[in-house]
C-alpha cells in the first residue's frame, strides 16, 4: 500500500513539473536572439548556483551518512588476529578517499559555479601543461605505491597459513541451503571425502570415505565452535553450487567450489561472550532491539507474533548467490575458551558412531 | 590513406536510388538511422531494466508487505502481491544483464559510435553499411530473445548476471537455470556476434575513412574512445562467447568443462574434472574489460561536451589519449580482482591487486584533466554540460572506492556486499548513464533536427543527480556493515536489522529517481515531433558533424567532404574573433597549429 501511495504522489509531482516547465517555457519565449534550447546567461547563473548547492548536498549526505550510519560498518570490532591489520588498512584507505573526494568535488563544483558562462566573456586558451600533468600523475603513483605495498603485505600475511602453528583443521561444507562443519577429531587430520561417497541411508551425509582411518574420528556438526586464541584452518567444500563462506566479524571469506577444496585460516581473539560485552556491540544490539520492538508492534497489530529479542552471535553466512533460499543460509559460530570448546567437542558424536548400519 | 576518394563518390550520393519505407526506416544501411535504431531499442530495454530495479528495491525495503505493483506486473510470481524469492533473483539477474549489455554497451556505444564516427572523421558512411545493418538487427534479435526469456514457465535466468555455473548449469539447482538460462545464453551469443560486427566496422572505419587532413592526433576524443572501445570489444567479447558455448555444452551435451563432483537433490551427477573457477576466469576476461567498454565511450562524449561547453580546449589532449590507451591495456589484465576469494592461488591475487590499483593512475589523470578543462572556462550550462559535470562527480565518488575493492586484503570483507553494488553503480552505471544522457542532449539536434526542451533537461538532471547520490551513497555503509547483495530479504538476520531503515531511504530515492526518468522520456519522444527546430551548429562546436546539413541525407555532405586543417579543440584561440574555429577552416596566415 505504501508503495502505491508513493507512486501516486510521484505521478502528481511529475504533473506539477510538467506544468512548471510550460510556465518557464512561456516566460522565456520572449528573448528573440537566443537559439531555442541553448542555455542563456540566466540558465548559466542559475545552474552555477545549483552546482554549489549540489556540492553542499554531497558534503551533507556524507556527513549525515557518517553520523547516522557511521557505526554500522565493521571497522573496529574485529574478532580475529588479522582483523585489526585489515581494519587499519581500511581506515587509511578511507581517509585517503575522503580527502581526495572532498577536494576534487569542491574543485569540480566550485569551478562550475565560478566560471559560469557570460555573453562576451572569453575562456582561457589553456591546452597543455606538462608540469601540472606530471604532478597529478606522480602523486597518485606515490600514494598507490604505498597502498599497494601495504595491501600486498597484509594479503600475504592473511593468506599464508603457517602449518607449524598447529592449527585446528575444520571443514566447512556447503550445500543448498545450509552449512555443516567437520572437525578432524583427535588425530587432527580430516578423512578423505567425495560427494560420490554420500550415502544418505547410512547417514554418511558428507561423503566421507568409510575405509579411511582418518575419517573414523571426524565429527560433523551444525554449529561451528572455535576456541579463542588457537589458529583455525578452514577447508571449504561444496556439494552442489558455488557458495561463499563469509564470516564478517573475523574479516574472513572464501568461496566453496564444487570439485575442489579451498582454504582460509584465522585465529579468533574474542569469545562470543567477550564480543557481546564490548561497548560497541552492546550499543548495536540495543539499537537493533529497539528497531525490533517497533517492528513487533506492527506485527502484533496485524495479529502476528512478535519478534524475538536479539542477542549477538557470530555468524557464518553465504555470500555467493546459490539459489532460492540463498538469503537464509547461515550457521551460528560460537567462540569460547579452550576448556569450553574441549567439553563441547567431547559431547559430539564421532563419524564411526554416527553411521547407521 | 585518409584521402579517401571523395571526389567521384559524392556524385553517386547526390542522386541515388529512391528509398522505400523499409530501406529507410527498417533495414537501413545509413549509419545515422542505425544509430537512432540503437538508441530507441536501448531506451526500451533501459525502461525494462530500470523498472525491474524499482521492483526489487521495493521488495528489499518492504519485504513483508504485499504490493499491488508486484501483483500486477509479476502475476504468478507474486501470489497475493508477495514477491517470490526466485523471481527476485531473476529480476536482479536480468536487470544487470540488460543494463550492462543492452543499454550501456549497445545503447551507448552502438548509438554514438554509429552516429559520430562517420560524421566526425569526415566519412560518407561506415566502412560496411551492410554489416552495420546486420549488427543492429542481431542486437534487436538478441533483445527480443532476452525479453521472451522473461515469460518462460520456470522463470527467467536467475543466477546473477555473472551466471556462474554450477548454479546456472543445473536446472535442478534453480528454476531459472532451465529454459530461461538457455534463452539467456542464446541471446547473449547473438548479442556478442552483433557487438563484434559493430566493433570491426568501427575499427576499419576509423583507420581507413578519415577525411583529408584528419590525422590521428586531430581526432576528437570521442573517436579515440570509440576506437579503443571497439578494440577492447574485439579482444574480449569472443572469450565470453567461448565461455557461453562451453556452458551450453555442459548444460545440453553432457560435457564437464565447468562442473565436477556434484551431488544435488539426492543424486550424484556424472560431471567430473571441470572447474567453475575456469568459468569465472573466462567470464571476467570479458567482464572486466566490459566495464571499460561501457565507460570509455562515456568518457569520450564527456570530454567533447566539456570542451565545447567550456569554450576551452580539452586540457591535456595527448594525456587523455594516453590514459585511454593505458586504461585499455590495463583493463585486460585486471580481471582477477573479481576472484580474490574464488579459491584462486593467493599469489595471483597479489598480481591482480597490483595491476588493478595501477588503473587508478590514468583514471586520476583523466579526472584532473576534466577539472582543469572547466577551470577559467566560459561554461555554457546546457543539460549536456550538467550531465558531463555529473559524470565527473560520480566517476570520482565511485572510482575512489575502487582502491578498497581492488585491494585483495580489503576485498575479503566487502566482496559481494552492497559496498560493491554502490561502487560499480556509481562508477560505471550512473556515470555511463550520465555520459549517455549528455550525449543524447548534445547530439539530439544532429539526430532529429530538433532541440530537446532544456528546462525539462534541467529538471531531469538535478533530480536524477540528487537521487543517484541518495541511492548509492548510503549503500556503501550497509555494505561495510557486511550486508550481502542478492538477498531476497534480510529478515532472517537480526544482525542486519539496523540497516533496514537505510534500505527504505535508498528505495525512496530510487523510486523518485526512476519515476523522474518519465520527464526525460516525454522530452525525448515529444521533441521528435514538437521540439523547436535547430540551427546547423547550435552549440557552436568545432567538429565536422556540425558542418553537415540539419536535414539528414545519405552520404552526409551535399558536396565534397570537408578537409581538416586543425585539431578539434580550437575554442577561444587567441587571435580570433569567434570563440570556436571549426576543423575545416584553414589556418590563418601566420597562425600556428598548436603542438598539442
Amino acid at each position: 500500500m505504501t508503495a502505491l501511495l508513493t507512486i501516486i504522489v510521484l505521478v502528481f509531482i511529475l504533473i506539477a513539473i510538467w506544468q512548471m516547465v510550460k510556465i518557464f517555457d512561456l516566460a522565456q519565449a520572449k528573448n528573440g536572439n537566443d537559439i531555442p534550447g541553448v542555455a542563456t546567461d540566466k540558465d548559466n547563473t542559475l545552474n552555477g548556483y545549483l552546482m554549489m548547492g549540489f556540492l553542499a548536498f554531497i558534503y551533507i549526505i556524507t556527513i549525515v551518512c557518517c553520523v547516522k550510519w557511521g557505526d554500522l560498518p565493521l571497522m573496529s570490532n574485529s574478532a580475529s588476529e588479522h582483523g585489526p591489520i585489515v581494519d587499519n588498512l581500511m581506515v587509511i584507505s578511507m581517509v585517503i578517499i575522503f580527502f581526495v573526494q572532498t577536494i576534487t568535488q569542491f574543485l569540480l563544483h566550485y569551478f562550475a559555479f565560478k566560471y559560469k558562462g557570460e555573453k562576451g566573456k572569453k575562456a582561457l586558451f589553456f591546452a597543455d601543461n606538462n608540469k601540472l600533468e606530471a604532478i597529478w600523475t606522480i602523486i597518485p603513483v606515490i600514494v598507490l605505491a604505498g597502498l599497494i605495498i601495504y595491501g600486498l603485505n597484509t594479503w600475504i600475511n592473511i593468506m599464508g597459513v603457517d602449518e607449524s602453528d598447529d592449527p585446528i583443521v575444520v571443514e566447512l561444507y556447503a550445500q543448498q541451503f545450509n552449512w555443516k562443519a567437520r572437525y578432524a577429531g583427535a588425530d587432527n587430520a580430516l578423512g578423505k571425502a567425495n560427494v560420490r561417497l554420500i550415502d544418505i541411508d547410512r547417514a554418511n551425509i558428507l561423503g566421507l570415505d568409510e575405509s579411511d582411518p582418518n575419517a573414523q574420528d571426524d565429527i560433523i556438526t551444525t554449529e561451528l565452535h572455535l576456541p579463542k586464541g588457537r589458529p583455525v584452518l578452514f577447508k571449504m567444500r561444496s556439494q552442489d553450487v558455488l557458495h561463499s563462506a563469509y564470516m564478517p566479524h573475523f574479516r574472513a571469506q572464501m568461496n566453496c567450489v564444487p570439485g575442489m577444496i579451498t582454504q582460509f585460516g584465522f585465529t579468533p581473539t574474542k569469545t562470543t561472550e567477550e564480543m557481546r560485552a564490548t561497548l560497541e556491540m552492546q550499543e548495536k544490539v540495543k539499537n537493533i532491539n529497539e528497531i525490533r520492538v517497533e517492528k513487533s508492534k506492527k506485527l502484533i497489530a496485524k495479529g502476528e507474533e512478535a519478534l524475538e529479542r536479539y542477542e549477538f552471535d557470530y555468524l557464518l553466512i553465504c555470500n555467493k548467490i546459490c539459489g532460492k533460499s540463498h538469503y537464509n543460509m547461515q550457521m551460528k559460530i560460537v567462540v569460547e575458551t579452550e576448556e569450553e570448546y574441549n567439553a563441547w567437542i567431547k559431547e559430539q558424536k564421532e563419524f564411526k558412531n554416527s553411521l547407521i548400519n | 590513406m585518409s584521402a579517401h576518394a571523395d571526389t567521384h563518390e559524392h556524385d553517386d550520393h547526390g542522386h541515388h536510388h529512391k528509398e522505400t519505407f523499409v530501406t529507410k526506416y527498417i533495414f537501413s544501411q545509413d549509419h545515422k538511422m542505425i544509430a537512432k535504431q540503437y538508441l530507441v531499442t536501448g531506451t526500451i530495454m533501459g525502461v525494462i531494466g530500470v523498472m525491474m530495479s524499482l521492483l526489487f528495491r521495493m521488495q528489499i525495503a518492504w519485504p513483508e508487505e504485499p504490493n499491488v505493483l508486484f501483483e500486477a506486473l509479476l502475476g504468478k510470481w507474486a501470489p497475493d502481491g508477495v514477491m517470490d524469492a526466485d523471481i527476485y533473483l531473476a529480476l536482479v539477474t536480468i536487470h544487470g544483464t540488460i543494463m550492462v549489455f543492452f543499454v550501456l554497451t549497445a545503447g551507448l556505444s552502438g548509438t554514438f559510435s554509429n552516429l559520430l564516427i562517420p560524421l566526425q572523421i569526415g566519412a560518407r558512411d561506415m566502412a560496411s553499411g551492410f554489416l552495420n545493418m546486420v549488427s543492429y538487427w542481431l542486437f534487436f534479435l538478441s533483445s527480443v530473445i532476452m525479453v521472451i526469456s522473461l515469460f518462460v514457465e520456470a522463470g527467467p535466468a536467475a543466477a546473477g548476471w555473472t551466471i556462474y555455473p554450477p548454479l546456472s548449469a543445473l536446472p535442478m539447482a534453480q528454476g531459472g537455470s532451465g529454459a530461461g538460462m538457455t534463452l539467456w545464453l542464446v541471446s547473449m551469443a547473438i548479442f556478442i556476434a552483433s557487438s563484434l560486427l559493430g566493433s570491426l566496422n568501427y575499427i576499419v572505419t576509423v583507420i581507413n575513412l578519415r577525411t583529408k587532413g584528419m590525422s590521428m592526433t586531430r581526432l576528437p576524443l570521442t573517436i579515440w574512445a570509440f576506437f579503443i572501445t571497439a578494440v577492447i570489444g574485439v579482444i574480449s567479447f569472443p572469450v565470453l562467447l567461448s565461455a557461453a558455448l562451453l556452458l551450453i555444452m555442459d548444460r545440453s551435451f553432457g560435457t564437464s568443462f565447468f562442473l565436477s563432483d556434484i551431488f544435488i537433490q539426492g543424486e550424484v551427477l556424472h560431471y567430473q574434472g571441470g572447474s567453475p573457477v575456469l568459468f569465472e576466469h573466462l567470464f571476467w576476461f570479458l567482464g572486466h574489460p566490459e566495464v571499460y567498454i561501457v565507460i570509455l565511450p562515456a568518457m569520450g562524449l564527456v570530454s567533447e561536451i566539456m570542451a565545447t561547453n567550456s569554450r576551452k580546449p580539452i586540457f591535456g589532449y595527448r594525456a587523455m589519449i594516453a590514459s585511454i590507451l593505458a586504461i585499455a591495456f590495463l583493463s585486460t589484465i585486471v580481471w582477477g580482482h573479481h576472484m580474490f576469494i574464488s579459491g584462486m592461488n593467493p599469489f595471483l591475487g597479489s598480481v591482480f591487486t597490483f595491476t588493478t590499483l595501477l588503473i587508478a593512475i590514468p583514471s586520476a589523470v583523466k579526472a584532473f584533466n576534466w577539472i582543469t578543462t572547466i577551470w577559467k572556462g566560459n561554461l555554457q550550462m546546457n543539460p549536456a554540460m550538467l550531465f558531463s559535470i555529473g559524470f565527473v562527480s560520480t566517476f570520482i565518488t565511485g572510482g575512489l572506492t575502487g582502491i578498497i575493492l581492488g585491494d585483495s586484503a580489503l576485498d575479503i570483507n566487502v566482496h559481494d556486499t552492497y559496498f560493491v553494488v554502490a561502487h560499480f553503480h556509481l562508477v560505471m552505471g550512473i556515470s555511463a548513464l550520465y555520459g549517455m544522457f549528455a550525449g543524447i542532449y548534445h547530439w539530439y539536434p544532429k539526430m532529429y533536427g530538433r532541440m530537446l526542451n532544456k528546462n525539462l533537461g534541467y529538471i531531469h538532471f538535478w533530480i536524477t543527480a540528487v537521487c543517484a547520490y541518495g541511492v548509492f551513497f548510503p549503500m556503501h555503509f550497509i555494505g561495510m556493515a557486511g550486508l550481502p547483495r542478492r538477498y531476497y530479504t534480510n529478515s532472517n538476520f537480526p544482525l542486519f536489522d539496523d540497516v533496514s531503515n537505510v534500505n527504505v531511504i535508498i528505495t525512496i530515492f530510487a523510486l523518485i529517481g526512476g519515476v523522474v526518468q518519465i520527464v526525460y522520456l516525454y522530452n525525448f519522444f515529444s521533441s521528435m515531433y514538437y521540439g523547436k527546430k535547430t540551427v546547423q551548429n547550435p552549440w557552436r562546436s568545432t567538429t565536422l558533424e556540425w558542418t553537415t546539413p540539419v536535414e539528414h541525407m545519405h552520404g552526409n555532405w551535399p558536396g565534397e567532404i570537408p578537409h581538416v586543417h586543425r585539431w578539434s579543440y580550437d575554442y577561444s584561440k587567441p587571435g580570433h574573433d569567434v570563440d570556436f574555429i571549426p576543423q575545416n577552416i584553414p589556418l590563418k596566415e601566420g597562425e600556428e597549429e598548436l603542438q598539442h
